[in-house]
C-alpha cells in the first residue's frame, strides 16, 4: 500500500493524539503511577540499596579511641571534597562535640564520667519533619521518599534561611570559594562553589551504587545504616534492644539519627 | 513630572552628589564581596545573618509605617493629613526598595534570585515575604503617582485608585506581619519564637516609621516651602506615644514570660543581650542598655505634654524613638536569635568595614530614591499653590 503524505500526516496526527490524551488520562485518573510504573521497571542503577526510610544508629559504647571519629569524619570530609577552612567560617558535614552540646536539655552534672568527657559525633539528622526545607523558599533543599533531606546545589541562592531553621547546627555555608582549600580534589564528587549551603547527604551518591556511607563503612561497626521500616533491619533490631536517645525531640522534627547510649 | 526633581540649587545637587558618591563606595565594595564571597562580612556559621537582614527588618516597619498617615486621612477624613500623605507613601516607596536590595546584597548567588519565582514554594514564609514586599512597592508607587497626578491637575483620584487605597491598609500590616513570621515559625530559635513577635514589630514600626517620617519632614520644611500643620505634628507624636508605650510594654511582656517560668532556653537571649551571658559575651550589651534608657527616656519625653508638644524635646525624644528602634529590630533581634547557637555555645558577631559600607550604600539608594520623589512632591504642590 502506497502510503501519500496526506494519510501519513493523519496518521502521525491521530497517534501522537491518542497518545498524548492516554497519556493525560492516565494522569488523569491515577496521577503519577505512569512514572512510578516506568522507573521501577527501569532503573539508572540495578545495583542501588534502596529503603522506605534510612535511618542511623551511633553506638557510643563502641567509639573508643579519638582515631575511630576521626577516620569517620575523615572518610566523609575527603570523598566529599569538604574543605577544609579554619575559624567561625567552617565547613562540616560530620564533626563531635561533648554530651553537653549534643543534648543541652539533658546534660547535668552528675554524668558518668565515659558521658561527660566521650565526643559524640554529630551530622544532619535527616528529620522527618525537617524545617530547613519548610523554609527554603527554592525547594533547593527536599526530601526524597526514603527520608534522605538532600540539596540541589545549582539551585540554591544562598539565602541561608535554612541554616536559621535548623535547631541542629547541621548546615554550612560557602563563606569562601572553597577549592582552594580542599587539599586533594575527589573527581568523582562535585565540589561545591561560593556562596551556597551544603550538609551530609547520608551519602545518597554511594547508595545509589550499592555502597554504604562512607563514614558507615569505616566505622568498625560502631555506626549501623539500615531501613527504619523493615520490621527485621539490624538498626530495628538493635533498637529493640539498645536504649536510644535522639537530640531535640521536642521541637518535633523527628530527627533520624540515634544515639545508642 | 519627574523633570521637577532635575531642577534644584546647590544644596539640593551637593546632596545628590554626596548620596551618590556614597553609592559608589558601596558598590565598589558590593562588587569585592561578590568576587570573594560572604566571607568578608562579619557573619558565621553560627551567626549566618548579620546586619543586612537586621536592616531588612527595620525597613519593612519604616515602610509598612505609612499606613498610620493613611489610615487616619483616608478611613478618619483627618485632614491635618491632607498634603503629608504622599511623602509617607513615597517614603515607603523608597524603604521597600532598600528591603529588597538588602535582601540582594545578603545572597550568597544573588545571580540565582529568579530561582524563587521560578521554583514558586508557598510553604517558605521567604517567598511570602516577596509577594508581600513587590506588592506593597507597586501599591505605593502607583498611588503616590496618581494622586500626586490628580493633585497636578486639580482633580480628584480615579476610583479604582481609591480602591487600592483601601487595599494598602491591610497589606502595610501584611509586609511586616510576614516579615515577623520568617523569625517566629522557627524551631528550637526560643528569642524569636514569639507568637506576638508580629504585633511587636508592628508596634515599634508605628512608632519608629511616623517617628522617621516627621524628622525627615522637619528637615523637608527647613529646605522647602513645606509647611506641615500644628496638628499633623499633634496626632502623629500622639500615634508614636501609643505605639512606642505598647512596644516596650511587648518586650517586658516577653522577659516576664521568659524569667519567671524560669525557661533557660528563652532566658539565654536575654541573658546574653542584657547581661553578656555572665560578662564574657558583652558585644551588644551596652547596646541594649542604650536601648533601655533611649526607649526609657523618649517615652517619658512623649507622655509628658509639655515636652511632646515643646519643639525641642519633641525632636529629642523622635531621635532617640528612631535610634532605640534601631537597636531593637536592626542589630539584636537577628543577632540576639542566633546567640547562643543551637549547642548553646556564644559566638558572637559584628559586622566588618566592607559590610558596613555596603550597608551605607543600600541607605543612600533609599535616600536617593527618597530625595527625587519628595522633590518632584514638592514641585507639584508648590505649581499647584501658585
Amino acid at each position: 500500500m502506497a502510503l501519500n503524505r496526506r494519510t501519513f500526516l493523519k496518521a502521525a496526527g491521530l497517534t501522537t493524539l491518542a497518545g498524548v490524551a492516554g497519556h493525560a488520562a492516565m494522569e488523569f485518573l491515577a496521577p503519577g503511577e505512569l512514572e512510578a510504573a516506568l522507573s521501577s521497571q527501569v532503573g539508572a542503577f540495578p545495583e542501588a540499596l534502596t529503603a522506605q526510610r534510612w535511618a542511623m544508629l551511633i553506638d557510643t559504647e563502641k567509639f573508643t579511641t579519638m582515631q575511630m571519629y576521626q577516620r569517620c569524619i575523615d572518610a566523609c570530609h575527603v570523598l566529599h571534597n569538604v574543605p577544609d577552612i579554619p575559624g567561625d567560617q567552617e565547613i562540616k558535614w560530620i564533626w563531635t562535640d561533648s554530651f553537653k552540646h549534643t543534648f543541652p536539655d539533658q546534660q547535668h552534672g552528675l554524668l558518668p564520667e565515659r558521658i561527660k568527657h566521650q565526643p559524640f559525633l554529630l551530622l544532619c539528622n535527616h528529620c522527618d519533619n525537617p524545617p530547613c526545607v519548610r523554609v527554603c523558599p527554592t525547594k533547593a533543599t527536599f526530601q526524597r521518599d526514603d527520608g534522605i533531606v538532600m540539596m540541589d546545589m545549582h539551585r540554591c541562592i544562598g539565602c541561608r534561611y535554612c541554616m536559621a531553621g535548623c535547631p541542629y547546627g547541621a548546615r554550612s555555608f560557602n563563606f569562601w570559594d572553597p577549592r582552594p582549600h580542599i587539599n586533594e580534589i575527589d573527581p568523582y564528587y562535585p565540589t561545591r562553589m561560593k556562596g551556597v549551603v551544603e550538609k551530609c547527604t547520608f551519602c545518597e551518591d554511594r547508595l545509589a551504587k550499592g555502597q554504604i556511607p562512607a563514614c558507615v563503612e569505616v566505622s568498625e561497626g560502631a555506626l549501623i545504616f539500615g531501613d527504619l521500616e523493615n520490621q527485621d533491619s539490624e538498626v530495628r533490631r538493635v533498637l529493640r534492644e539498645r536504649y536510644s536517645l535522639r537530640r531535640k525531640p521536642s521541637l518535633g522534627t523527628n530527627p533520624h539519627v540515634f544515639y545508642l547510649i | 513630572m519627574l523633570e521637577k526633581a532635575l531642577q534644584g540649587n546647590k544644596a539640593y545637587w551637593g546632596w545628590i552628589f554626596t548620596l551618590l558618591v556614597l553609592i559608589g563606595i558601596g558598590f565598589g565594595f558590593y562588587v569585592y564581596q561578590l568576587q570573594h564571597g560572604l566571607g568578608i562580612t562579619g557573619m558565621n556559621r553560627d551567626v549566618s545573618w548579620g546586619l543586612y537582614i537586621g536592616q531588612l527588618t527595620y525597613m519593612v516597619g519604616i515602610a509598612a509605617s505609612a499606613v498610620m498617615l493613611v489610615l487616619p486621612y483616608y478611613l478618619h477624613n483627618h485632614k491635618a493629613f491632607g498634603k503629608l500623605v504622599i511623602f509617607g507613601e513615597f517614603l515607603a516607596v523608597s524603604a521597600v526598595i532598600v528591603c529588597l536590595l538588602f535582601v540582594v546584597v545578603d545572597l550568597g548567588q544573588p545571580q540565582r534570585l529568579m530561582n524563587v519565582i521560578l521554583y514558586p514554594t508557598p510553604n517558605s514564609v521567604l517567598f511570602w515575604d516577596m509577594v508581600v514586599l513587590n506588592g506593597y512597592l507597586f501599591l505605593n508607587i502607583v498611588i503616590g503617582w496618581s494622586v500626586l497626578h490628580a493633585v497636578k491637575k486639580g482633580t480628584r483620584p480615579a476610583s479604582w485608585v481609591k480602591v487600592l487605597i483601601y487595599v494598602s491598609i491591610p497589606w502595610a500590616v501584611s509586609i511586616h506581619t510576614v516579615t515577623a513570621f520568617l523569625y517566629a515559625g522557627l524551631p528550637g530559635r526560643y528569642f524569636w519564637h514569639d507568637s506576638l513577635l508580629a504585633a511587636s514589630f508592628l508596634s515599634g514600626a508605628f512608632a519608629a516609621g511616623p517617628a522617621l517620617l516627621l524628622l525627615i519632614l522637619m528637615v523637608v520644611q527647613k529646605v522647602s516651602d513645606l509647611k506641615i500643620p500644628k496638628e499633623a505634628i499633634q496626632t502623629m507624636t500622639k500615634i508614636i506615644t501609643y505605639a512606642w508605650a505598647i512596644n516596650l510594654f511587648m518586650v517586658l511582656l516577653k522577659i516576664f514570660s521568659a524569667f519567671y517560668s524560669q525557661y533557660p532556653s528563652k532566658m539565654a537571649g536575654f541573658q546574653y543581650l542584657f547581661g553578656g551571658a555572665g560578662g564574657e559575651y558583652m558585644q551588644l550589651m551596652p547596646w541594649m542598655w542604650n536601648f533601655v534608657f533611649l526607649g526609657v527616656v523618649s517615652l517619658a519625653l512623649l507622655v509628658i505634654p509639655s515636652t511632646r508638644n515643646n519643639p525641642i524635646t519633641m525632636t529629642i525624644a523622635l531621635v532617640m524613638v528612631f535610634v532605640a528602634g534601631w537597636i531593637d529590630k536592626g542589630l539584636s533581634l537577628v543577632i540576639g536569635g542566633f546567640i547562643p547557637n543551637p549547642f548553646k555555645v556564644h559566638t558572637e558577631y559584628w559586622f566588618t568595614i566592607p559590610e558596613f559600607f555596603i550597608t551605607v550604600g543600600v541607605y543612600a539608594v533609599g535616600l536617593l530614591i527618597l530625595t527625587i520623589l519628595y522633590k518632584v512632591a514638592l514641585g507639584v504642590q508648590r505649581e499647584v499653590a501658585t
